[in-house]
């Protein structure tokens, strides 16, 4: 479904800041396949995703969504391949646009826009449906402006609309470390329910290792801008914290940097 | 006696306001729903001006003299927003450099003149400011409000549609644009052109409301428009939500404006201190959502300080 290979990513080349965020990166992901991406501050996870999602071009390598290859292809047209959900709750929604306008503008991704109505009364109800499912009580509020809702709302509503037409990948980039505890609790169990329902495809980048092993059915680990750690099925079941601490200081012949990991 | 020449000065104000009004539509599109600061508008109101004197004194019908400013203001748009998104230029940059093009350009366009006069006696003209106190369907008033009418009904239906949507998307956020696959160049560069026409043509009912096209009409303009915005918004912005009522609310604030102006004017204002009047008015308005925040964060902290003492 994913296959990327060998890109690299160096920002702001030949100045001070000069930052090699993604070295030779290959990865292969099959349809279903829901994998959880660990590591810690600069490691280029965030980077990762954001290379497949198009918001830079790559330096070298290339990116195939779907028998796709989108290397070249500008954000917004990759789009129509990508559900996405992003740290910050602001970021995936128009705050000064109702819920029901969002939905809409997230049911059109990838379609051409014409100068038909924006909205129509039988997807209104579809959208009712929907919100009805995240048990939110958004539904009796489709016109109420997203600007209103909570952090946990409008991430909740952002899961929705990366859904509502069925991605062929979901990019999740830490999309519940802004949240307190108990939402972010609750927005993961909604992720992997919603993910396993409709059988997704995803990518989920977080620095809680926890949720990173509790989820999905492959971990990789990232350093450096490298993928060093790579663990699936039963491996991946089996998976403790202790054996992902001892399996990155041998794959990185370094302690791993804890710093913003969530070791809990 | 000196009263009546306030009163008789109203009409005309109104008459003024609703033609500064769709101009202010205009900017309203890109400053409120772009987020966008659009400089065009000074260029593309002479410009739209420039075109209608010249297609009128050519001979050619008043409607195509609208239609012709209209395309003028499409292009006029388009050179700012590919600018903006072609050359990476900032849009407030992008909007000097189309007015200061536009400036030789309506020159050309009326022969190198400074202005051009387009009197009602000899032209069959849409609105003239000669019949504002005029109880008939010539009453400029009357026209430009049937003109308004449609300008924003127009607009809401555009709005409305998907492609109206997105267009509101890439205001409101452009990353999330983006992430649900719209070309947020295209849209951006679709509303600039969109508002520059709305300015142009305004700018060609206005040389037929005054009888004359002048290549300095547009100076001051966008400011012109920002305190019609505004002051629509403070006076409607809490009880107007739905779209065709806050342009309504725009043009509404124009008119407004020009009445405000007549009434300082009649109270002895010099003419030529017109244009700093409206800076700072202007300046204090856009000043005071800041300052209006930072009084809000300023009792919350005491407030909290005082809890935690």
């Amino acid at each position: 479904m994913l296959k990327i290979q060998n890109i690299s990513k160096t920002f702001n080349p030949g100045t001070i800041t000069e930052k090699t965020a993604l070295q030779e990166v290959s990865l292969l992901l099959r349809e279903g396949d829901f994998v959880t991406v660990i590591g810690g501050n600069g490691a280029g996870k965030s980077t990762l995703l954001n290379a497949v999602a198009g918001a830079f071009p790559v330096d070298r390598g290339s990116i195939e969504i779907d028998g796709t290859d989108v290397t070249r292809l500008p954000e917004h047209k990759r789009a129509r391949f990508l559900g996405r959900v992003f740290q910050d709750p602001m970021t995936g929604t128009a705050g000064t646009m109702n819920i029901e306008e969002n939905m809409a503008l997230a049911m059109r991704r990838g379609k051409p826009r014409g100068l038909k109505w924006g909205i129509t009364p039988a997807e209104r109800e579809r959208y009712r449906e929907c919100l009805k499912s995240l048990e939110l009580g958004l539904e009796d509020r489709l016109s109420s402006k997203v600007g209103l809702l909570s952090g946990g709302q409008r991430q909740a509503l952002t899961l929705l609309m990366a859904t509502l037409q069925a991605p062929k990948l979901l990019l999740l980039d830490e999309h519940t470390a802004a949240l307190d505890p108990k939402t972010a609790a609750k927005v993961l169990e909604m992720t992997r329910r919603i993910v396993e329902e409709q059988h997704l495809t995803a990518m989920m980048v977080t620095h809680n290792m926890r949720d990173a092993i509790s989820t999905g059915n492959r971990l990789i680990m990232m350093n450096d801008g490298r993928i060093v750690v790579d663990v699936s099925g039963e491996e991946k079941q089996k998976l403790t914290r202790k054996d992902l601490m001892d399996l990155f200081e041998k794959a990185a012949g370094k302690e791993l940097d804890g710093d913003r990991l969530l070791l809990s | 006696m000196e009263l009546m020449k306030l009163i008789n000065a109203l009409p005309g104000a109104a008459a003024q306001g609703l033609i500064w009004g769709l101009m202010a539509i205009g900017v309203y599109i890109t400053f409120r729903i772009l987020d966008v600061a659009d400089l065009t508008v000074d260029g593309s109101i002479a410009a739209g001006g420039a075109v209608a004197a010249v297609m009128i004194t050519g001979g050619y019908p008043a409607w195509a003299a609208l239609l012709a400013a209209f395309a003028v203001g499409l292009a006029a748009g388009a050179l700012t927003g590919l600018f903006h998104t072609c050359m990476g230029i900032p849009a407030i940059l992008s909007g000097i450099l189309t007015q200061l093009g536009l400036y030789s350009i309506n020159l050309r366009i009326m022969g190198g003149k400074a202005n051009t006069a387009i009197s009602a006696n000899k032209y069959q003209l849409m609105l003239s400011l000669r019949n504002v106190r005029t109880l008939a369907a010539e009453n400029p008033i009357f026209v430009m409000l049937l003109f308004t009418a449609a300008v924003i009904g127009a607009l809401y239906w555009f709005f409305g549609t998907e492609r109206g949507c997105s267009l509101r998307a890439t205001g409101a956020n452009p990353q999330m644009a983006r992430a649900q696959g719209i070309n947020t160049h295209h849209n951006i560069l679709l509303g600039l052109m969109l508002s520059n026409g709305l300015v142009a043509l305004s700018g060609a009912l206005l040389a037929q409301y005054q009888g004359f096209a002048d290549v300095n009409m547009g100076r001051g303009a966008i400011v012109i428009g920002l305190a019609a915005v505004i002051i629509g918004e403070v006076m409607f912005g809490k009880i107007f939500r739905n779209f065709a009522l806050k342009l309504t609310a725009v043009s509404v604030g124009a008119i407004v404006y020009y009445l405000v102006i007549q009434a300082v004017l009649w109270m002895g204002l010099d003419a030529n201190d017109l244009k700093l009047l409206t800076a700072l008015v202007v300046a204090v308005f856009l000043g005071v959502p800041f300052w209006k925040n930072r009084m809000l964060a300023r009792t919350r902290r005491s407030g909290g300080g005082g809890r935690n003492a």
